[in-house]
């Protein structure tokens, strides 16, 4: 058997594509969601994908965070279903919070896009199995609003239940505080980071890297042995 | 204007003396004339606007259209065109039943007058010329111009533009691949902004323009209708900027790139759904094109209703409807039975849809506000009979002076030490530099289908997953070159863009060019134009590349000093795997750095004189497109045949510039050799054109060479991709931390 995974698409997203393709890489279902439908059609993990979602006209993934689609994923994500929330749906997570913290826009104030080295702090969530603990590998990164902020309580607290998921390495790309570049829930179902594994999944595309694919089969490793 | 009582067409057939304020619209007499002798009487506000605006220079092309007849006459029989000259955008046959939609356009004078929001709408503009094809979206590229890279108003221009580019390409999911960014003073007052794009559809999904059947719907949908824009197109891009007129900032259109995802997505829905007969994008004079290109194309005539069209502000006049540049709008054809299903698609997006009007029996098009006709016309008269002028053109009499002024004369580097200062001097110029921090603020990876991206010679996209078909495109220009020489410029900026395809692994098949030129009141100017016009045209018919279409951007000059003429060349290319492609870093030490083509002395607008000497002057590099033909060929089958792993085109900046470049993107050094026959100046920075540079693996130095043997093609090994510098034996030696740094920090330091 395999896994089903949702992708949603909000008005403007952009990697909602991409996303499906990396998980059909992977092995995995993919299947779409509509903002507009509170129905999960029975996914075994959902995620959100990259963009603009309306636009980000607002904070970025204020508006996504009250779409129909988000009132079943939050309700779902509290009761364990593993969510994945890639760039801006790193933010909507934020924004729905089902994450701490919140992203502002970037120190430079230019839209960076670079292929980023990360390295990963935790290997143990619902997303992160198939790499090794303390592993160093490249994604690309894309973003306006990247810089992860949140109240030193919150980041202490954060560092010391190992819930910081990757760090940046060589480069903080946007002020990111303490180089965070994605964080999980305490329960681990729930991972949000701002580059886009979705995007190093084949060899000949993008910066030719594959260091992205194990987000995918991580999952569907998790999902097919539970 | 004055509008009260409302001008209808009765009205103005009873008032024949009231003065129209044809001037201001940009309307010249003659050509106010030539409107009331088509119509039999006076225009009425409402086609005055819309004649003015469809009849201006932008939109009419009424100094270029004897020229560019030539793109037809001269086409080269190509079974690859499916789609010409005169459509939104050419389409073009790739194989495996895909067609590729390309275009490139100019936002020139709104990004100087707004460098946001006039680079932004230029990249909204030409993407919507490619969605009205029928095709998907898949890249777009920038070739950008910019003032003088000190100058304080650079730093006004460039950032704006860079964000506006990115801050539209990138909210609408589409990577940014290719492009040039080039600094001269000459651009100070007149950037040169120009957006391609390239969009892939099936076959039978190709769309035209074209209103037909009579009683199909007319539907508007997208943006509302606003103020923003108004005669954007016959006043912005039509006249010389001067310092004495007022600021022009409300003629620049403000854009919405969220609307236009949306509006991508709800198009392409409803072409798969096949509801849609015919349709237009708004860009250039709004609902006044639209309407005018949709009914003048199609079989029948066209019935608008002005007051249906949404507006964001209630106030606005029939007139500044007509004439509005208001961003995120397009127009489609559908068939009654098939209107319901067309708007529920655009509910879906949240996309706002309305029946404007219908296709009609007759041949006129009319439009009716508050329930009087305010238009009644023959739109082939708005759409297609602007006028043609044969403007004077005379060789400038500077011309003769300016190609004695021989660069090739200018002093040389006297010393090892000396040469090795210049070429430091020359990779960290500002038209030379990495344009990273430029590039960096682009998504380049959004789609998933990027196979290379700037800084490769060319930018590629893979098309379809299973079989590895791809599309390569660069784009190309030397204003330097084409001032000294305005017909070989054009078909050296033909030649490089073709080489650039080549390079990468792919086979150019067509063009698309941006023509960016002064006043063509100046004869001088017009002669620059129709000289870089006839070079590319037969260019193009001897490298067998039709022009599929293009875009004149004409006025680019303040006061007297127009901009160098500057033709940017855009050569689409297709590969059939392209895991076969080659990229422009060294792969691996020891491979054998071979140089392909001729080397003479040609400095005339090369990088070494205008950095070392700031001279413009001489000729520019000889052509030979059969040579440029015959390396494309080398190139293309080298790296299908896997017998290269990088390769590069040589070009401004000559050798060493190639060298450099590939040897900072592979983090691996060179040591060459000057072969015999060459000084090391001339080998390392002449710009004669035909030449690349290409890393041979040993296994395969014998079956590259027997290749080049048997076509013909001179190929000269000077050296060995090996250690952490750039070593010229018997010259000098730049480390490659030495070069990164004089190569990376120019830009940033200048505009970070």
């Amino acid at each position: 058997m395999t896994a089903r995974i949702g992708v949603v698409t909000f008005p403007g997203s952009l990697d909602d594509r991409d996303t499906r393709r990396a998980i059909t890489l992977a092995g995995a279902e993919p299947v779409a969601l509509w903002h507009k439908d509170k129905d999960l059609k029975q996914v075994d993990a959902v995620v959100l994908p990259g963009g603009f979602s309306y636009g980000d006209y607002l904070r970025a993934g204020a508006i996504s965070r009250f779409s129909p689609v988000m009132e079943s994923v939050i309700g779902q994500a509290k009761a364990g279903l593993p969510v994945l929330g890639i760039c801006n749906g790193f933010q909507v997570l934020t924004e729905a919070h089902l994450l701490p913290g919140g992203m502002l826009g970037n120190d430079h104030l230019h839209f960076i896009c670079r292929d980023q080295k990360l390295r990963v702090e935790n290997a143990g969530t619902a997303w992160t199995g198939d790499y090794r603990q303390g592993q160093e590998i490249h994604i690309p990164l894309k973003n306006m609003d990247g810089r992860y902020v949140a109240d030193e309580y919150t980041l202490d607290k954060l560092e010391a239940e190992g819930r910081v998921v990757f760090r940046y390495l060589d480069v903080n790309p946007n002020g990111s505080l303490r180089d965070i570049a994605g964080i999980t829930n305490e329960a681990g179902n729930v991972v949000g980071l701002m580059p886009h594994p979705e995007h190093a999944v084949e060899p000949l595309i993008g910066t030719g890297r594959t260091d992205g694919l194990p987000f995918f089969t991580s999952i569907l490793k998790k999902l097919v042995n539970a | 204007m004055s509008r009260t009582p409302l001008d209808t067409v009765d009205n103005a057939a009873a008032t024949p003396d009231v003065e129209l304020p044809w001037a201001e619209l940009g309307l010249k007499k003659d050509e106010y004339e030539r409107v009331v002798e088509i119509l039999g009487r006076r225009p009425t506000g409402a086609e005055l606007a819309m004649y003015s605006v469809m009849w201006s220079e932008h939109c009419s092309y009424k100094s270029s259209k004897v020229h560019l007849r030539q793109f037809g006459e001269k086409a080269p029989q190509s079974d690859a065109m499916l789609v010409g000259i005169g459509e939104n955008a050419g389409v073009v046959d790739v194989g495996q039943g895909y067609a590729v939609t390309f275009k490139v356009e100019s936002h020139n004078h709104p990004s100087y007058v707004e460098p946001y929001q006039g680079a932004a709408t230029g990249v909204g503009g030409i993407v919507r010329d490619i969605i009205a094809m029928g095709a998907r979206p898949v890249a777009v590229v920038d070739p950008l111009r910019f003032g003088a890279a000190d100058h304080p108003d650079t730093k006004r221009v460039l950032p704006g533009v860079v964000a506006g580019i990115g801050g539209y390409g990138n909210c609408l999911g589409l990577p940014n691949i290719g492009g040039e960014v080039v600094f001269d003073a000459c651009y100070q007052g007149n950037p040169l902004v120009n957006a391609g794009a390239i969009g892939v559809m099936r076959h039978e999904d190709i769309h035209l323009a074209k209103a037909s059947g009579a009683g199909n719907k007319v539907i508007l949908y997208g943006a509302r209708t606003g103020g923003d824009g108004i005669g954007g197109a016959s006043i912005l891009a039509s006249e010389t900027f001067d310092d004495a007129k007022p600021s022009k900032r409300p003629a620049v259109q403000v854009g919405d790139p969220f609307q236009e995802k949306l509006l991508i997505e709800c198009t392409l829905e409803a072409f798969q759904e096949k509801l849609v007969v015919g349709i237009q994008d708004l860009g250039a004079a709004g609902l006044s094109c639209a309407t005018s290109e949709l009914a003048s194309n199609g079989s029948g005539g066209m019935r608008v209703t002005l007051d249906d069209v949404p507006l964001r502000d209630s106030t606005l006049s029939p007139e500044e409807i007509l004439m509005s540049e208001s961003q995120e709008r397009m127009c489609a054809v559908v068939e009654p039975e098939k209107v319901d299903r067309f708007l529920e698609i655009c509910e879906k997006w949240d996309v706002i849809a309305t029946v404007i009007g219908e296709v009609t029996d007759g041949d006129r098009l009319e439009i009716f506000w508050h329930g009087g006709k305010i238009v009644d016309v023959d739109p082939r008269t708005v759409a297609h009979d602007g006028p043609v002028y044969e403007r004077p053109y005379a060789r400038p009499d500077w011309q003769d002076a300016l190609q004695a002024d021989d660069a090739n004369k200018l002093p040389r580097p006297a010393t090892a030490e000396e040469l090795r200062e210049q070429v430091l001097k020359l990779v960290a110029s500002p038209n030379q530099a990495s344009k990273k921090w430029i590039t960096s603020q682009y998504d380049h990876f959004v789609q998933g289908n990027t196979v290379l991206a700037q800084p490769e010679d060319s930018g590629m996209i893979r098309v379809d997953e299973e079989t590895g078909l791809g599309v390569a495109i660069a784009t190309d220009g030397n204003g330097r070159y084409a001032k000294l020489d305005p017909y070989t410029g054009a078909q050296l900026a033909l030649a490089e863009a073709y080489r650039n395809v080549a390079t990468t692994g792919a086979k150019p098949l067509a063009v698309s060019d941006c023509l960016n030129f002064g006043s063509p009141e100046d004869p001088a100017v017009m002669w620059q134009f129709a000289e870089a016009v006839r070079g590319l045209a037969d260019g193009c018919l001897q490298l067998g590349t039709p022009v599929t279409g293009g875009n004149v951007s004409l006025y680019n000059q303040t006061g007297e000093a127009a901009i160098h003429p500057t033709p940017v060349v855009a050569v689409l290319g297709v590969i059939d795997d392209v895991a076969r492609r080659t990229p422009v870093a060294f792969q691996e030490e020891g491979q054998l750095l071979y140089l392909l083509g001729d080397t003479s002395e040609e400095f005339g607008g090369s990088a070494w004189s205008q950095v070392v000497h700031d001279h413009l002057g001489g000729l520019p590099p000889k052509v030979d497109l059969e040579r440029e033909r015959l390396l494309a060929e080398i190139l293309i089958s080298a790296s299908r045949d896997g017998m290269i792993d990088s390769a590069h085109d040589l070009s401004d900046g000559g050798l060493i510039q190639a060298v450099v470049e590939s040897a900072l993107l592979g983090e691996k050094g060179a040591r060459l050799i000057v072969p015999d026959g060459l000084d090391a100046f001339t080998f390392l920075l002449s710009e004669s054109a035909g030449r690349a540079l290409v890393a041979v693996p040993r296994s395969e130095e014998l079956r590259f060479t027997d290749m080049c043997g048997a076509r013909g093609l001179p190929a000269t090994r000077i050296g060995v991709v090996d250690g952490d510098s750039v070593d010229i034996q018997g010259e000098f030696t730049l480390s490659l931390a030495e070069l990164r740094e004089a190569h990376e920090n120019t830009i940033p330091a200048l505009l970070a």
